[in-house]
């Protein structure tokens, strides 16, 4: 049954250093998780000051509470939770809570995927609902060198544009790299929700990067 | 007309449901649709293609970090923490 040596776990231990002040677990912890933290602060509150904020009472709120803290959860769980807390706080302050409506409840005007005037109409006697015309072949080049750059900057732009539920979803999954349950354990959302953000806002980003290369071809 | 033969996925479902397909979420028998519509489709394979290709550069973007400033006080205040806990 697990190393003979020491048996505390890496998260206890993580516990453990903070309590006793390491600083240098500290920083790391706060270089580790300061930009999604932010990320998930930006879903609920305006601007990117409050965004900060938000994130510097959460790490401050994470020092004081860990002498209490009982590892009922991990600890990244933990400070998500606080910071999740202190921004719908900060929102409701802002009278910005049209968020959290749309982050429990995605069901917000039914966007589809892709225009349907893309589509050959229903009625269509051989193909319905294909393809009225061929799609322009832009994805092998989408990761070209020269393409890129530019590329990147449309897509960080579109990112920003999309609304704040979808948005957040697809950073934290896409740029931040989380596993979809820690995303919705994190913004309380059922596995179905998530799923239907993340469709949407890909399905845009999707649509946005086409009208690009449709303009840049 | 035969109930039991699945209806072959037309391109406007299939990217309705691609999320759920590239999550591995979509049902058994709407996965054999897909795959089987995906065969037969090029427009299709683009746009799988395509939502592959958003997925790697959205990976691709810098995650946006706390201000220089922020981190500074951040590491104030916990200097004080500490410092106020140990007595010195």
């Amino acid at each position: 049954m697990g190393p003979t040596t020491n048996t505390r776990s890496p998260e206890a231990d993580l516990i453990e250093r903070l309590r006793s002040g390491d600083e240098a677990t500290f920083v790391c912890l706060v270089n580790t998780h300061s930009a999604s933290l932010k990320r998930l602060a930006l879903a609920f509150v305006s601007t990117d000051a409050v965004a900060e904020e938000v994130v510097q009472e959460t790490w401050l709120a994470v020092l004081t509470g860990i002498t209490r803290f009982e590892g009922r959860s991990s600890v990244k769980t933990w400070i998500f939770k606080i910071l999740t807390n202190r921004a719908k706080t900060r929102a409701i302050r802002e009278r910005r809570t049209i968020n959290f409506s749309e982050l429990e409840d995605p069901r917000e005007p039914n966007q589809p995927a892709v225009d349907p005037a893309r589509f050959l109409p229903a009625a269509h006697p051989t193909h319905p609902g294909h393809w009225a015309s061929p799609l322009e072949a832009w994805s092998a080049s989408a990761e070209d060198a020269v393409v890129g750059r530019e590329m990147m900057g449309v897509l960080r732009r579109e990112l920003d544009r999309l609304p704040p539920a979808q948005r957040v979803v697809v950073a934290l999954r896409d740029v931040h790299g989380w596993p979809a349950a820690e995303v919705c354990d994190v913004l309380g959302l059922s596995e179905a929700n998530q799923r239907v953000l993340l469709h949407r806002g890909r399905s845009r980003l999707r649509g946005a990067m086409e009208a690009y290369f449709a303009e840049n071809a | 007309m035969n109930d039991d033969t699945p209806r072959e996925m037309a391109c406007q479902e299939l990217v309705d449901v691609i999320t759920d397909y590239l999550e591995g979420t979509l049902p058994d028998p709407d996965c054999t649709r897909f795959e089987a519509h995906l065969a037969t489709c090029p427009a299709c394979q683009e746009y799988l293609e395509q939502m592959r290709a958003l997925v790697r550069l959205t990976g691709r973007l810098t995650p946006k970090s706390l201000e220089p400033e922020t981190v500074d006080s951040l590491l104030g205040a916990f200097r004080r923490w500490r410092d106020s806990r140990t007595g010195l």
